[in-house]
């Protein structure tokens, strides 16, 4: 037998014995998810067991160095874990944006003190972070964000407001792009700064979304005291940390929804299909789509791990999977009905079906739209001409 | 297994691009054939260089004289091919006729000819306007000890040509394929250019009597054979489209690059890179579904017919998208028989056709599924 297939094997056993039933059972939305921090609630016994369990061996984060906190496993190992766990049906242990996106880009402009400090942290699930990004005037140009970020010797002085700051009001701590250089030319003059969101001057009010639920954030900085070391990378090269955990992010966003789905919409959707060819043909063609996107996204982590993927298909998967994920609810609201529209019944589990599809028309918008994407395409791929 | 192809497979494409570049490219192959009227459609010098190079024999196993490799390999070759939009029996004859052969008692008879570039083979399946291989009509009828075949086929890839046409038909038992010769008696064969410069043929079997030992497999047991060559050449046809269509993205990109209008390159124009950008995304995610349909088929897996399905239908919708926005973008010339793009629209259309059309597979897909 092969190490890999002894891997395989050995991952096997260990899943059928440390994975509870619980956490078998298909998450119904975000909210079922675990995502630790520093006071974290969790919904079972089994999910703290559950994401315990998995962290003890680093395995939130499998590929990670030993050293801090990871699993240390080969691409090929990372591989068979994840094909092991989709094969049970075994939930993320972890969800987490340290794990997603702060996490790579620590890993590769963080100082050693900053690796050895903050990443085992988020190995473990001790710390929930945020990302403070986009401001009211700094959306699609994100590179003319304007918080503005004070050497005041021994701090930093940070003032300004941060917007769709996902989930900053449970936040434990913010990965933050501020303005360290208001007279250079706006991609220089950028900073990545980690602070605490429990700092004095803080504050932050969730935003009423069409789903009717409260996901995002405005953040404000008044004032906020932050340690000199807190800095990643070098002052004024933010934008580059920037752009890399943005290249993570994307990777997170063409996902969701369809990374966790693993068989065809219309076999779920067989009954309502029935008397209806041309929503069954609609289905049909999603489905086709939908598998060659799986297929797509199979070939692009392993490039990844091999270090063979362009650096801009991230936007290629971004954009594929956020357009594809809106179709696959636009074809769940048709085969439901007026049954999808209900909002508030018990019957329609308080309008699962309608807020999911709200929610992911966002999918197309955060973390760059389908248009910036697409523009990243034409230029770094395609090596189109123009700005 | 990695979802990329490893150094070997690398190696073999880079082989491939570069002799079917040259050897196989539009001037020498397609339009050389097509102006002279050749009633092949394809040259056979070029079949027996592909002897030559190994890949007639990609599929075939090292025991019978082959390189015993899968079907990610040919379809390596097949990418190639469609890039180039070079006319050869490369699909039908060393992919979905060897596929069907594969353990059979016929690949005695009929391997050596393909292994060095000499016999073509065709595929006789298709009886009306669409793929419908579920709804064969055509009868066998025991005679004697073998077979008296009965009916009609068209869209007989390369039928005119070939040495040996496997047949699908009904017995009592059910479906069985044959291994007819050309020269059988009672077989006529009409060729018939198509759009894209290829010849096809219309095929009558009028009480055409085959021995017993020309089935195929089993009496009755033509599904499975019938099912080998399908997937087969499904999947190949899919790594034809993902080069017709990558082919004609990358035309039509650099055409964008160079062609000038109200004083600056069209390229620059967000409307015509966001379509770019989409169509470049459609088809990295095509080329994604062959590859996994070719491992799959390779693994012996029982999710490569469905994968199969989602790979045929997924390029065939890219690479559509790819001849029609490349001829839009290129505008007048994008019309004009001088240019190639126009030639890559009719391939396309024809490899749609072949083995199924993208309706087709979904429609397939979804009955695998359940719906």
């Amino acid at each position: 037998m092969s190490d890999l297939d002894q891997f395989r094997n050995d991952t096997r056993e260990w899943l059928a014995a440390n994975c509870p039933a619980e956490m078998r059972e298909p998450m119904r939305d975000e909210s079922d998810a675990c995502w630790g921090g520093r006071n974290p609630v969790f919904k079972n016994d089994a999910q703290k067991q559950w994401m315990d369990a998995m962290a003890a061996r680093g395995w939130t984060v499998p590929d990670w160095p030993t050293e801090y906190g990871g699993g240390g496993l080969s691409p090929a190992e990372a591989k068979i874990l994840k094909q092991e766990m989709a094969r049970i049906g075994a939930r993320n242990p972890l969800m987490s944006f340290g794990i997603s996106m702060l996490g790579p880009a620590l890993l590769k402009y963080g100082s050693e003190a900053q690796k050895r400090h903050y990443l085992p942290q988020i190995a473990l699930g001790q710390i929930r972070w945020c990302q403070g990004y986009s401001e009211p005037n700094a959306g699609s140009d994100l590179a003319s964000l304007q918080t503005k970020c004070e050497d005041k010797g021994d701090h930093w002085l940070v003032n300004g407001q941060k917007v769709w700051t996902s989930y900053a009001d449970k936040a434990d701590w913010i990965f933050c792009l501020v303005r360290t250089d208001p007279a250079a030319p706006k991609h220089q003059g950028i900073s990545f700064l980690l602070f605490d969101m429990a700092s004095p001057g803080v504050s932050t009010r969730p935003i009423l979304l069409i789903s009717g639920s409260s996901p995002f954030c405005e953040t404000f900085f008044d004032d906020v005291k932050v340690p000199k070391d807190q800095v990643v990378g070098e002052v004024n090269k933010g934008w580059d940390v920037a752009k890399y955990l943005l290249g993570h992010e994307r990777e997170m966003i063409s996902g969701m929804g369809l990374g966790g789905q693993t068989d065809s919409l219309g076999a779920a959707l067989a009954d309502a299909v029935a008397d209806d060819p041309v929503l069954r043909a609609d289905i049909a063609r999603f489905d086709v789509d939908a598998m060659a996107f799986r297929a797509m996204s199979e070939r692009f982590i392993d490039e990844l791990k091999a270090g063979q993927a362009h650096p801009a298909l991230p936007s290629m998967m971004k954009y594929a999977g956020t357009e594809l994920n809106k179709v696959r609810h636009e074809l769940v609201m048709a085969a439901g009905g007026s049954n999808a529209l209900e909002w508030e019944s018990e019957r329609s589990n308080k309008g699962k079906s309608a807020r999911e599809w709200l929610r992911t028309k966002a999918n197309s918008i955060e973390g760059g739209t389908s248009e910036i994407q697409l523009g990243i395409i034409a230029k770094r791929i395609l090596e189109l001409p123009g700005a | 297994m990695p979802l990329y192809l490893n150094d070997d497979q690398t190696m073999l494409r880079d082989t491939a691009r570069s002799f079917i570049a040259d050897e196989g490219a539009i001037a020498k192959q397609l339009r050389h054939w097509r102006d002279s009227g050749c009633t092949d459609g394809f040259g056979h010098g070029l079949w027996k260089q592909f002897a030559e190079m190994g890949f007639t024999g990609i599929l075939i196993d090292e025991a019978d004289g082959g390189l015993g490799l899968g079907h990610v390999e040919a379809g390596i070759v097949l990418e190639e091919i469609g890039r180039n939009l070079a006319p050869s029996p490369f699909l039908v004859s060393a992919v979905a006729f060897v596929a069907a052969l594969k353990g059979s008692a016929q690949r005695e008879r009929w391997f050596p000819g393909i292994l060095a570039g000499e016999t073509v083979a065709a595929l006789a399946v298709d009886e009306g306007r669409k793929h419908r291989p579920e709804a064969i009509a055509m009868r066998a009828e025991r005679a004697g000890n073998g077979f008296r075949l009965s009916g009609k086929k068209q869209f007989v890839v390369q039928g005119a040509s070939a040495d040996v046409i496997l047949v699908a038909a009904r017995t009592d038992e059910g479906l069985t394929l044959f291994a007819v010769e050309k020269d059988a008696r009672g077989l006529g064969v009409e060729g018939v250019r198509l759009a894209d410069a290829s010849i096809g043929a219309r095929m009558t079997f009028d009480g055409v009597e085959v021995d017993a030992d020309a089935v195929v497999g089993e009496v009755g047991g033509g599904a499975t054979v019938l099912a080998r060559a399908l997937n087969a050449g499904r999947a190949g046809a899919a790594a034809e489209l993902v080069g017709v269509g990558g082919a004609a993205m990358d035309m039509t990109v650099d055409y964008l690059k160079q062609r000038k209008q109200f004083g600056r390159l069209i390229g620059e124009f967000q409307a015509l890179q966001f379509r770019s950008a989409h169509l470049y995304s459609e088809l990295e995610i095509a080329r994604a579904a062959a590859l996994k349909a070719q491992q799959l088929l390779d693994e012996g897996s029982a999710d490569a017919e469905a994968m199969v399905s989602v790979a045929k239908a997924k390029a065939g919708r890219a690479s559509q998208l790819a001849v029609q926005e490349g001829v839009q973008m290129h505008g007048g010339i994008g019309m004009t028989d001088e240019y190639d793009i126009g030639l890559y629209m009719k391939r396309d259309r024809v490899l749609n056709e072949l083995f199924g059309d993208p309706a087709y597979h979904a429609d397939k897909l979804a009955r695998m599924k359940g719906y």
